[in-house]
């Protein structure tokens, strides 16, 4: 499956999902600039990422304790995930993420 | 925390912290991990520009005196326990006091989210499922903020002070100035002393680099073995370093406090 992913300068990357891997590893094996302070705990929001174009509602909605977490993000939006929360899988061939700021 | 290092004429290094503290050593080492952990700051345009500018005014990321802000008009932003608990705590202090959060929940403590609930019927604390977008002043002082709704509907909103808790992240600090040839923020190290490419200052930990890095405390451990080995000809060139293992050596006991 691929990700197509945009940088915080606006710069596509299309990047290689790995089944069963995080969109957040995938993202950081990619050299963005993801800091996953926490590893993909789901224990610090430095993951965050908004999900484009329809995608949002494919994905299964965000545990409790990823909706708490989402509080520590700067800049959320309805659209807003945490990478690390999302899985790669073929179902989600062509999902489009943007890289929060900072 | 260390804010600056040089070197001394006698080869030894003198740090000196923020609060004004000089060390004098003949070795550094860096274990600062991913540096040292800040408050999260909004990507508001412009928000340094109205940090640091005294007690109850501007942006501030913790609250000191609480009475500097008796009488302001202040906007706090977040939904954790200290967005909450300052909600709380400064209301009655407050000429005014609005909350932003993006959603209508927060991870904070239920007995807050009542308390702030309760506050907001009374009139006492306003409310909005919004975040601030910009910040309005003039030579850093500050006099209003835009708040943008989940409508995309933005106003403004007089204010004195705009207090952000978005819990931590982690930032390299005054590490970046110490001259170490920072590689994407990591100091590049040997792997038979971990030490920088300047003689004296070691890393050992998740703040150093080297083929074939492992971010474990296994490695951590290992590296700052290593690290005192080297460490020790350069504190003590005169003695012959002795090496020695706990399981047999009486005077490591001793010192450990283990001994039989």
């Amino acid at each position: 499956m691929k990700i197509i992913a945009t940088d915080r300068k606006g710069a596509e990357h299309v990047i290689e999902g790995r089944d069963g891997w995080s969109v957040m590893e995938m993202l950081r094996d990619a050299g963005l600039p993801v800091a996953a302070e926490c590893g993909g705990a789901c224990a610090c929001a430095t993951c965050h990422v908004y999900v484009n174009d329809g995608w949002y509602e494919k994905l299964s909605p965000p545990s409790d304790a990823e909706v708490d977490m989402l509080d520590m993000a700067l800049a959320v939006e309805p659209n807003s995930r945490l990478s690390c929360q999302i899985v790669c899988a073929e179902a989600l061939d062509g999902i489009k993420v943007t890289v929060a700021p900072e | 925390m260390a804010s600056g290092l040089e070197k001394l004429a006698d080869g030894r290094w003198r740090l000196k912290t923020d609060a004004g503290t000089e060390l004098i050593a003949p070795v550094i080492v860096i274990a600062a991990g991913g540096g040292s952990f800040v408050p999260k700051r909004p990507p508001v345009p412009h928000i340094e520009a109205y940090e640091d500018r005294g007690d109850g005014v501007g942006v501030h990321y913790a609250v000191r005196k609480m009475d500097a802000f008796r009488g302001k008009n202040i906007v706090i932003a977040g939904g954790g326990d200290s967005a909450l608990d300052w909600t709380i705590n400064l209301a009655p202090l407050a000429k005014s006091l609005t909350l932003v959060h993006h959603r209508d929940g927060f991870r904070a403590a239920q007995h807050s989210v009542n308390q702030m609930r309760e506050l907001e019927r009374e009139g006492k604390v306003k409310f909005h499922v919004a975040s601030v977008k910009q910040l309005h002043g003039e030579h850093g002082k500050l006099t209003g903020v835009t708040l943008s709704g989940a409508d995309k509907k933005e106003w403004q909103l007089e204010t004195d002070a705009f207090l952000p808790f978005f819990g931590l992240t982690i930032k390299l600090g005054p590490i970046a100035e110490f001259g170490l040839n920072l590689h994407e923020n990591l100091i590049p190290v040997d792997t038979a002393k971990f030490e920088s490419m300047t003689p004296g200052i070691f890393a050992i930990g998740d703040i150093n680099s080297y083929p074939g890095k492992l971010k474990l405390i296994l490695s951590g451990f290992h590296e700052a073995a290593l690290m005192a080995q080297a460490a020790f000809h350069i504190c003590k060139p005169n003695e012959k370093l002795r090496f020695q293992y706990t399981t047999s050596s009486s005077s490591l006991q001793k010192k450990l406090g283990v001994h039989a």
